[in-house]
């Protein structure tokens, strides 16, 4: 298990990579953008990006707004 | 008459820029934003809920970035870093579409721009190769600081965010338009339809607005209204009109009348 904070909340992933979180998250195919220790990371590098233990892992989106 | 909106290069037909917040739900949002005739729409980047259900409706599967001219802000920063990533995440949410509107705020109570702030994320984000479109107040000085930065559009407020109290001060929207060489658009403070024509008859190059929409009692109407309000607003200012004078003028001949 890694053990991250993803948004702010504790999250224990059983994969390793940015894809791994983001389908353990039921976001895959979504638009959103990743970013790894307030470092973005591509979504061409999700696949590959290998999460560590402690990694902040912020994941957002667009909303409405003016 | 090809009368068209130039932004970093590219071109708009329409003036009216619109935002999607507040809004009773995504089909209302597609409604408005189709009925107001806008090319430019604001949207803003905020943390996905964690745990939502896969199929949760999202809002550019009904404000497609194929038909319009997105537009990421950064609402709800109050400082220059948290502007910067906000728009480095909206780059990487849009496959490396690179146009943002650039907002810091200084306080909740008026969400006033915080000139400090703001010139020193504009400054990074023209560095990194953003092409920044920035909120800002109504000082011209301070508009062609943003404006000399390389800033591709200045927006200064008619009045607060969310205010609906039109355009306060349109002398000093007339001093940034006099020295304007970019787009200047006015962001926040218009209310209603007349409050969009004004903005258009001093010479302003397009209006965004969002709540005088959103917050209509009939939303798709007054989104209709302000695609009216800016098209007389800009053909009124093209026009040119008439001088101002203290006494009448009669508009038929007063000889000639049968007594």
């Amino acid at each position: 298990m890694t053990t991250l904070t993803v948004n702010g909340e504790p999250f224990s992933l059983s994969g390793r990579t940015v894809a791994d979180l983001v389908q353990a998250l039921n976001l895959s195919g979504r638009r959103l953008a990743v970013e790894v220790n307030r470092d973005i990371v591509p979504k061409s590098a999700h696949a590959d990006h290998l999460l560590s233990d402690g990694d902040v892992v912020e994941i957002v989106h667009a909303i409405g707004g003016g | 008459m090809s009368d068209l909106l130039d932004i970093a290069g590219k071109t708009y037909s329409s003036r009216l820029l619109i935002g999607t917040g507040k809004y009773k739900d995504f089909e209302e949002t597609r409604s408005a934003i189709e009925e107001s005739g806008a090319q430019i729409v604001t949207v803003a980047i905020r943390r996905t809920n964690i745990g939502q259900n896969a199929d949760e409706p999202n809002l550019l599967d009904f404000v497609s970035p194929d038909k319009y001219t997105i537009l990421p802000n950064t609402a709800g920063c109050f400082n220059a870093d948290d502007a910067v990533r906000t728009c480095k995440l909206a780059r990487e949410l849009l496959d490396g579409h690179d146009l943002v509107k650039l907002e810091v705020l200084g306080d909740q109570k008026t969400l006033y721009p915080n000139i400090t702030h703001t010139l020193k994320a504009a400054q990074t984000l023209v560095d990194d190769g953003f092409k920044v479109m920035v909120y800002t107040n109504d000082d011209p000085i301070v508009a062609k600081e943003l404006e000399s930065m390389g800033c591709v559009a200045v927006m200064p407020l008619g009045s607060l965010i969310g205010s609906g109290l039109g355009i306060l001060n349109p002398h000093n929207i007339h001093l940034i338009l006099e020295e304007a060489e970019v787009p200047i658009i006015v962001d926040a403070g218009v209310g209603t339809a007349s409050d969009a024509a004004i903005a258009m008859e001093l010479g302003c190059d397009g209006v965004l607005l969002n709540s005088a929409v959103a917050h209509a009692n009939k939303p798709v109407l007054m989104a209709s209204a302000m695609r009216k309000a800016i098209e007389a607003g800009r053909e009124s200012f093209l026009a040119g009109r008439m001088p101002r004078k203290a006494y009448a003028a009669a508009s038929s001949p007063l000889d000639g009348v049968s007594r």
